[in-house]
């Protein structure tokens, strides 16, 4: 791990924990640096790029600086001379495609298999290169929205470093010479019936797919088909196991729950469901009047989660003690009175206990993938005991095509490879020489292997082990099928020809299975045409591909019987230690799938803000102890001879849980690509088969630092001039957070606008807009802080990713941004998230300073930014009291890698350097509508327009519209009292205005 | 000392002192003219391309419709260059043996396209939409000029921001009837202004001040 010298001093926990308990009443904060007014933070308080004495450390003489500008003086206007190049047009030859209007998108329905799971997908496509990937609608996965890894993987497709030749022994093979191996080694496994052969895949859901494995292991009927994924979900399989005696697959209908327990349980990020369990939760959560009810949500978790950020009241506990929670839980409920031991204040059990029996059928207990099998039992326990079996929770078959127990499947695997027994292993699509735990010395018994042939996207850390590797078809190039968390089926269509030759899995199998050459839309179309006997095969199939399900495929509710759980100690908390380790995939970059894609890891992280590295995230009070503070390298040894220490730096993190530590897996990637090569450390190190989610380990201090970077700080919205400590004395005092509960908003609907600060007279009241106003108003209390919006921003308007360096610098290039805020404690602070757009001001403080009109104001109301004008001075984002503008301090848009060209939205500029830029409302999107209803002679219909962000948003949190419509639900909105502006005292009047937080606590629960 | 310079550079540099104004405006106006000389504007320039096609033959001689070939005008921002399919359409049947189309044959049956030249471009950052002018009344020739005199293709407008204002300042000089868009031997009527004012309204071509806002054709 690299170290740096790392400025500042250490945060003084203690007196930061003084300063929050003195303050009068309830502070806001936006982190630690700002309660201890570090110099970092104080610099980024103040200006918006601070200064950095590292930028400029060759440092250019007056002399230079001169001869500079008058060359660039009087080179300036050569510039404009260039002449337009030529262009070339090329049509089609042939007759091109039916519904193909150039210069139009077409849509086409997919889906993205992740870990196996399917969420239903619509992707925009221009002349045949997928641009933009939406949800889809009629998809119960998907409802219309996409979290932020399914809109980031178009990146991938394009990305540069895919594998993209056959590699044979370390050199360039070719197709052919692969098809010849293939024949003889299909020869030398007939004769000895597959008994050294052995499949490796990841979970399979895909019908077809498991059904050309059915096939190959009939015709070698000696060979095995193991599976594994390192987010698997073994504990919710296995809870089930305990719980009814069979696998079956829980499916949870949040839109019926009132009231929800969540036992370490981030449903609304992690797991196959997150995207519909998000929309059913916010649904929950609209409220359109004071009188409205909302649902109740308690979370108890050891990492402060996105999931924990919305629940009206959190438990921070270690994940290890969640089963004893559960337990006393369980036991009240059920009305004995065993005494049990647990780490929650007393006024908790009763109160829930009386909550979720007052909602029976009506109320909901989740636990988490990575709390252990008893968990998810007692889960499974209490919703039968409440009666929400057939309510908020259904169960079905297993979704996945042969469920079995991951960890199981691999171990055997890696038995049978330690035994000598493997002669031939085909890997497909999973990376196991990378994420498999450290105990099953994956690599060394994979070269035990005679013939290993690796399938995959990337040539990365299994792909070099082994004697073949074939690049893998993306799946947005070929033709497969997978279903979704409650069944729905999807095929999958192509929406471009592999870019690198890439092959899918149905078609190395038919390789295995004789029938060489058979295309994976031949196989998959087979499959289903072998399935739908006796009906009208075309229309079914055409009927399929164009809604993106299959009609009727979601797998039926299952009766099941609860068998009572046996109490147990096996917690899976392996190893000695005083510090609890959990694991958890990271939340964008997954089990390190996604790690060489820019647009995941410059997303700032949920709640921690960190960019481009994983850390070790504990609580202050475990920092305290451990006297560490952010960036400090630790030293993590999980006491265990078969595990190395791992070195990683601290990252604490208000609310997490004390004695606790939370790795992200995904990092520390050795071939993962020119932009994931070498980020974080690699979590999976730790791990072993019997500890693989939560285990102790001994935490100590190595004396090194790390340079984590986040944006916590980035784009403070401060006062001009005033002192830093009081002004940031905070947000609450800028009114930039308003929360209030329920009951105080029914109690009194103005609450929102109780301090709020007069309006001063403006001199600029002649703006008066007839026609379309454009408004947008984006909902506080359903915006679960997830980022899907940012990346949808990124990937409509060919945002540029700036790197590690330039974020440390404040220079991260999203226009829109997800701010972070917490009020009270350290040890559990309420969250706040707040994703701040362009509010397009109605007097924007930027326009006005503009010296070449570069940002002028439409008759509609946007604040326009025209790049062709712009000159740099960045006067305007100086000026901008939001900090919603971003400059291009240097070419971060990458002119030249052809790959990436067909990426970019043709509608939207692609900017250079020098130019700023910000959110348009998506212009690109208002003018194609406005065109389309001006040709048709008609109004524009309301929600007609819809700006990327808006689209995408699992929660459906923001709503963009005319303001001057009074039916308009952005209108509708806006009319709530719960509406406010930010920094509305100084008189911009921005349009987009935020409607208030509202928490609905349960008054039995002190805080 | 000798003198070093002659006496006659006394002139000289009393008419460069006293001239540099004029010098100036002149260096001004030279910028300019090269800015609007067809060696930078490729205004009447004819482009080297792959058939020698013409549109006087094609769109006057033979009557054939702009939609034809330019299919997508109507519908899309771009107005659509044919496929080499819809050449073969008539040239399946004409001319089979002209040397001049053997591109065209060859680029059908090898299926591989014909790549013409853009004659008329604007740059990256303009998004222009063919669709929605047709739909208000701008006829082809309104940009495009006398495309149906034009045995080879050449740009006649600048397409110049200045130019396109212009018309987005005043599109009652230009607009037409929508039957007559399509029209390649157009003339506008003397009444033109008179016409105009009334078609802008029956249109509901949008108020200057709303189309030549920046983020009608930039983002």
């Amino acid at each position: 791990m690299n170290s740096k010298p790392k400025p500042g001093k250490p945060l003084d926990l203690v007196q930061i924990q003084t300063k929050l308990e003195q303050s009068p009443e309830k502070r806001v904060w936006r982190g630690l640096q700002e309660l201890a007014q570090t110099p970092e933070y104080r610099d980024f308080a103040e200006c918006e790029f601070p200064h950095d004495p590292r930028a400029d450390s060759q440092g250019v003489s007056r002399r230079n600086a001169l001869k500079l500008m008058g060359a660039s003086a009087a080179l300036a206007g050569l510039t404009a001379c260039t002449k337009m190049p030529t262009e070339k047009i090329v049509p089609y030859a042939q007759q091109q495609p039916e519904d193909f209007i150039p210069g139009k998108p077409l849509f086409y329905a997919t889906a993205m298999p992740l870990a196996g799971y399917a969420t239903g997908l619509l992707v925009e496509s221009h002349m045949g290169r997928p641009t933009k990937i939406e949800g889809n609608p009629s998809h119960p996965a998907s409802l219309g929205s996409a979290n932020a890894i399914t809109q980031a993987s178009v990146l991938t497709l394009y990305d540069p470093d895919r594998a993209q030749v056959v590699v044979y022994n370390g050199r360039i093979g070719d197709w052919s010479r692969f098809l010849t191996f293939m024949d003889t080694t299909r020869a030398e496994i007939l004769a000895t019936k597959g008994a050294g052969l052995r499949i490796l895949t990841g979970m399979v859901t895909s019908p077809s797919l498991a059904d050309q494995i059915h096939t190959v292991l009939a015709m070698y009927p000696q060979a095995k088909w193991y599976q594994y994924e390192p987010l698997n979900r073994d504990n919710v399989r296995e809870g089930a196991k305990l719980a009814f005696g069979e696998y079956v697959n829980p499916v949870y209908h949040l839109d019926q729950a009132e009231v929800i327990v969540s036992l370490d349980a981030d449903f609304l990020t992690a797991g196959p469901g997150a995207v519909r369990y998000s929309r059913d939760f916010a649904d929950k959560r609209r409220v359109s009047s004071p009188d409205s009810k909302m649902n109740r949500l308690y979370v108890v978790e050891s990492t402060p989660t996105v999931t924990g950020a919305m629940a009206d009241h959190r438990l921070p506990m270690c994940a290890r003690d969640v089963y004893s929670f559960a337990l006393a839980l369980s036991n009240a409920l059920a009305g004995t009175t065993v005494p049990i031991q647990v780490k929650a204040p007393t006024d908790w059990i009763p109160a829930l206990v009386r909550d979720l029996t007052n909602h029976r059928g009506a109320s909901l207990v989740v636990a988490g993938e990575q709390q252990p099998p008893y968990v998810h039992a007692l889960a499974h326990g209490m919703n039968a005991v409440l009666g929400n079996v057939g309510r908020t929770v259904h169960y079905t078959d297993p979704v996945e095509a042969n469920p079995v127990n991951a960890v199981e499947s691999l171990k055997a695997l890696v038995g049978e490879m330690r035994a000598g027994q493997v002669e031939t292993l085909l890997i497909m699509g999973v990376n196991p020489v990378y994420n498999t735990p450290a105990d099953l010395n994956f690599r060394d018994n994979l070269l035990k292997v005679r013939t290993r042939i690796h399938l995959g996207l990337y040539e990365d850390e299994t792909a070099v082990q082994c004697n073949w590797h074939i690049p893998e078809a993306h799946y947005l190039e070929s033709w497969g099928d997978a279903q979704a968390y409650d069944g729905t089926t999807t095929i999958l269509q192509p929406l471009i020809a592999p870019l690198y030759n890439g092959k899918s899995a149905h078609e190395i199998l038919a390789i295995l299975a004789g029938n060489a050459g058979a295309t994976s839309h031949d196989i998959v179309r087979a499959y289903w045409q072998g399935q739908k006997k006796g009906q009208d095969f075309e229309q079914f199939w055409q009927t399929s591909l164009n809604d993106g399900v299959v009609a009727d495929s979601a797998l039926p509710p299952k009766t099941v019987k609860f068998v009572s759980v046996p109490a147990t100690s096996d917690l899976g908390t392996t190893g000695g230690g005083k510090m609890e380790i959990v694991f958890r995939p990271d939340p964008f970059v997954g089990d390190g799938s996604f790690s060489n894609n820019g647009w995941l890891q410059e997303l700032p992280k949920p709640l921690t803000k960190l960019t481009w590295d994983n850390a070790a995230l504990i609580s202050p009070l475990s920092a305290r102890e451990l006297g560490v503070t952010n960036g400090d390298v630790v030293k993590i040894n999980v006491n265990d001879a078969r595990v190395a220490p791992v070195e990683a730096p601290i990252w604490i993190t208000p609310g997490h849980a004390d004695d606790s530590m939370t790795l992200h897996l995904g990092y520390g990637r050795r071939r993962a690509g020119h932009v994931g090569t070498g980020l974080g450390f690699n979590a999976y190190l730790l791990t072993t088969t019997d500890g693989l989610c939560i285990r102790r380990a001994t935490v100590e201090k190595t004396g090194k630092t790390y340079e984590l970077v986040a944006t916590q700080h980035h784009h403070i919205m401060g006062k001009e001039g005033e002192d830093r400590e009081e002004e940031t004395v905070a947000a609450l005092q800028r009114n930039l957070i308003r929360a209030a509960t329920i009951d105080e908003y029914s109690k009194d609907p103005e609450t929102f606008h109780e301090r709020e600060e007069e309006q001063g007279p403006s001199l600029y009241n002649w703006n008066s807009y007839r026609g379309n106003a454009w408004g947008m108003a984006i909902d506080m209390n359903s915006c679960i802080g997830c980022g899907a919006c940012m990346v949808a921003c990124q990937s409509e308007n060919n945002i540029a990713v700036v790197g590690k360096e330039q974020v440390r610098r404040g220079r991260e290039m999203h226009w829109i941004r997800v701010d972070s805020y917490f009020e009270g404690g350290l040890e559990n602070p309420a969250v706040y998230n707040q994703p701040v757009p362009c509010m397009h001001c109605e007097n924007a403080p930027c326009e006005y300073v503009c010296p070449v009109g570069a940002t002028v104001h439409s008759p509609e109301g946007l604040n326009e930014m025209v790049y062709n004008r712009c000159v740099g001075t960045r006067y305007c984002s100086n000026n901008c009291p939001y900090k919603v503008r971003r400059f291009n301090f240097e070419l971060w848009s990458d002119w030249t890698t052809e790959s990436l060209k067909p990426l970019r939205n043709p509608d939207v500029t692609v900017r250079s350097r020098g130019v700023m830029e910000k959110c348009t409302y998506c212009i690109q999107r208002i003018n194609r509508v406005k065109i389309a209803a001006e040709k048709e002679d008609r109004e524009i219909q309301d929600g007609e327009i819809v700006p990327a962000c808006q689209q995408t948003c699992p929660a459906q949190a923001i709503v963009f519209g005319n303001i001057n419509d009074p039916n308009s639900r952005v209108a509708k909105l806006k009319a709530q009292t719960r509406n406010y502006s930010l920094l509305a005292d100084l008189n911009t009047k921005p349009r987009t205005t935020y409607l208030g937080k509202l928490r609905n606590p349960n008054p039995e629960i002190k805080e | 000392m000798a003198q070093i310079f002659h006496r006659s550079t006394n002139t000289i540099s009393k008419v460069t002192i006293y001239g540099a104004v004029f010098i100036i405006a002149g260096l001004g106006y030279l910028i300019f003219a090269v800015g609007q000389s067809p060696y930078y504007t490729d205004v009447n320039v004819a482009r080297q391309q792959p058939v020698p096609f013409s549109h006087k033959h094609h769109v006057t001689d033979d009557g054939i419709d702009c939609r034809y070939c330019h299919t997508t005008v109507e519908k899309s921002p771009f107005a659509g260059v044919p496929t080499t399919h819809i050449c073969m359409s008539c040239h399946s049947k004409l001319w089979l043996n002209s040397s001049m189309l053997e591109p065209v044959r060859a680029s059908y049956a090898s299926d591989r396209s014909l790549e013409w030249t853009r004659v008329n471009a604007v740059p990256d950052f303009v998004y222009f939409d063919h669709s929605i002018h047709v739909n208000k009344g701008i006829g082809c020739t309104t940009c495009h000029g006398p495309i149906g005199e034009m045995p080879l293709t050449y740009r006649a407008n600048t397409l110049y921001m200045r130019w396109c204002i212009d018309c987005h300042k005043h599109p009652e000089r230009h607009v037409r009837r929508r039957e007559d868009v399509f029209k390649a031997d157009y003339v506008e009527p003397p009444n033109q202004l008179e016409l105009g004012a009334q078609l802008v309204k029956e249109y509901k071509i949008k108020e200057p001040k709303i189309i030549t806002d920046c983020y009608t054709c930039h983002r």
